[in-house]
């Protein structure tokens, strides 16, 4: 799988929908995904890619990871690994 | 229905190891926020907290004491020796059956539960000390103190995450209020600042990195800290026999259940556990002049509470002082109510009211009068105490001056 589908799947999961039903360019609330369930997915990110992921949920703009779209969370990730690596 | 007064207090938390210095902390707006000193605090995401820095439990206790008394328990035994005498009671003949013991704590012996997987886990032993069990129970504290001054009556420990001292206190006053009791010893105890107990939280995304500001608009999440708040509420007729000193009058209690969020808070209980005390205590909605908040400098709380402030008193909340005093010895989750009732007291009994420091910027959505950075003299008739737990549960308390 690709990290994108990974991503993908980790959201479908926690939305209760198919993979296919998750589009790049909605939000986590337009899937229907709550506070609790974007900790959620960002914890299984974390554990998936083996990453940390700077997100406060007081205030979770404050990061540099955006998390306004599917696509965006992707190209997030992404970023990550490539400054976390090694 | 018999009136319920305090004759006691005692304390030990990150700003202060007894009431007149946590006094005179809340007073200057000092701050006992700072780096963590555990093991394995590198590993933390979270380095700060409201940690009792010097504190070392052989100054206190023996080897065997210590062996039974986990750090949640050395705190609370030791708030209560200083609150048992100042009272001045002795628990003797029938007053000793009359009386007893409820403590909030959320944790209860964590260190305990956190050093003892450490060994069989991390260190793979295949042995652990005879008595983790009666070490690491949540009921322990309240067990040793009702063993400690012979309080005979009835005794046990609440459990409500952040809200569970002011439901012990609740359940004390309205015991005495009863009839039930006598002399009920009461408030609650936390010590979670150890890796695991650090650990879980900071899963949850809601702590700063970098201090507690309830209420300003820069606020970035809650910091833990430690430490017991212990208070002897009495009879007031029996009180009154004795000539004791009367600190305050415990007049009203209330409790609610959002049945909602887990995690969450809503506005609707907390506004209905606020009413419900100032309807409990019997008096107008304008006599309250200070509450305590639970305030923990995360966004979602201080918001819905302000508005639940709003809710409740009307034009009256921007007349009215809430602070939080969480800003300076951060959230002590199961005794945080215990803790943050001396600020009450303080409030009635000497005219000051503790500020919320670190404010650096107005919210809109926390437009009240949060008393920011520098504390206020008034005088104030009545003041409340509000806890919102995890799971939704509300427990507001109602003080009044005693003059």
């Amino acid at each position: 799988m690709t990290t994108d589908d990974r991503i993908i799947a980790i959201i479908a999961e926690q939305a209760m929908l198919e993979p296919g039903d998750v589009t790049l360019d909605a939000s986590l609330a337009d899937l229907g995904i709550d506070s609790l369930g974007l900790v959620e997915c960002i914890f299984a990110i974390e554990e998936g890619f083996d990453i940390t992921v700077p997100f406060n949920a007081n205030d979770p703009t404050a990061s540099d990871f955006d998390i306004s779209s599917v696509g965006a969370i992707i190209a997030a990730v992404k970023q990550l690994q490539t400054d976390q690596a090694g | 229905m018999a009136r319920v007064v305090i004759t006691g207090a005692g304390t030990i938390n990150p700003i202060g190891g007894d009431v007149p210095s946590t006094f005179a902390a809340m007073r200057e707006g000092r701050c006992g926020i700072g780096p963590l000193d555990i093991p394995d605090v590198e590993r933390l995401a979270i380095q700060i907290g409201g940690q009792i820095k010097g504190y070392a439990e052989t100054d206190h206790f023996n080897r065997q004491q210590i062996a039974l008394y986990d750090r949640f328990t050395q705190f609370t035994l030791l708030a209560a020796r200083q609150a048992v005498g100042q009272s001045g009671l002795k628990f003797t003949g029938a007053l000793a059956d009359q009386s007893g013991v409820i403590f909030g704590t959320s944790g209860g012996g964590l260190n305990t539960q956190d050093e003892n997987y450490r060994a069989v886990y991390e260190e793979g032993k295949n042995r652990v000390h005879p008595f983790i069990v009666p070490k690491l129970m949540n009921n322990a504290a309240a067990s040793h103190v009702s063993m400690e001054w012979n309080l005979r009556g009835p005794t046990f420990t609440v459990a409500t995450a952040c809200a569970s001292s002011n439901h012990a206190m609740g359940q004390a006053f309205n015991m005495i209020r009863c009839g039930m009791t006598k002399v009920m010893v009461t408030g609650g105890s936390e010590a979670m600042l150890c890796f695991g107990g650090i650990k879980a939280w900071e899963g949850l995304r809601v702590m700063s990195k970098d201090g507690c500001r309830p209420f300003s608009a820069t606020r970035n999440g809650m910091v833990q800290g430690e430490g017991a708040g212990v208070f002897v509420f009495e009879d007031y007729d029996h009180a009154r026999a004795r000539g004791a000193d009367i600190l305050c009058e415990v007049i009203g209690f209330a409790m609610t259940s959002d049945a909602s969020d887990i995690v969450m808070p809503s506005k609707q209980g907390a506004a209905r556990a606020i009413a419900g005390a100032v309807r409990d205590a019997g008096v107008p909605l304008d006599a309250v002049g200070y509450i305590n908040a639970h305030g923990t400098g995360t966004a979602a709380n201080d918001k819905t509470e302000c508005a639940a402030v709003a809710d409740v008193f009307g034009a009256h909340a921007d007349k009215l002082m809430i602070s939080s005093t969480k800003s300076m010895h951060g959230h002590l989750i199961g005794g945080t109510g215990a803790v943050e009732l001396l600020a009450c007291i303080m409030a009635l009994r000497d005219g000051v009211i503790a500020p919320t420091i670190g404010y650096e910027e107005p919210d809109p959505e926390c437009a009240l009068d949060v008393v920011p950075n520098v504390a206020r003299d008034a005088t104030i008739d009545v003041a409340l105490s509000n806890a919102f737990a995890f799971g939704g549960l509300n427990a507001v308390i109602a003080l009044r001056r005693f003059a």
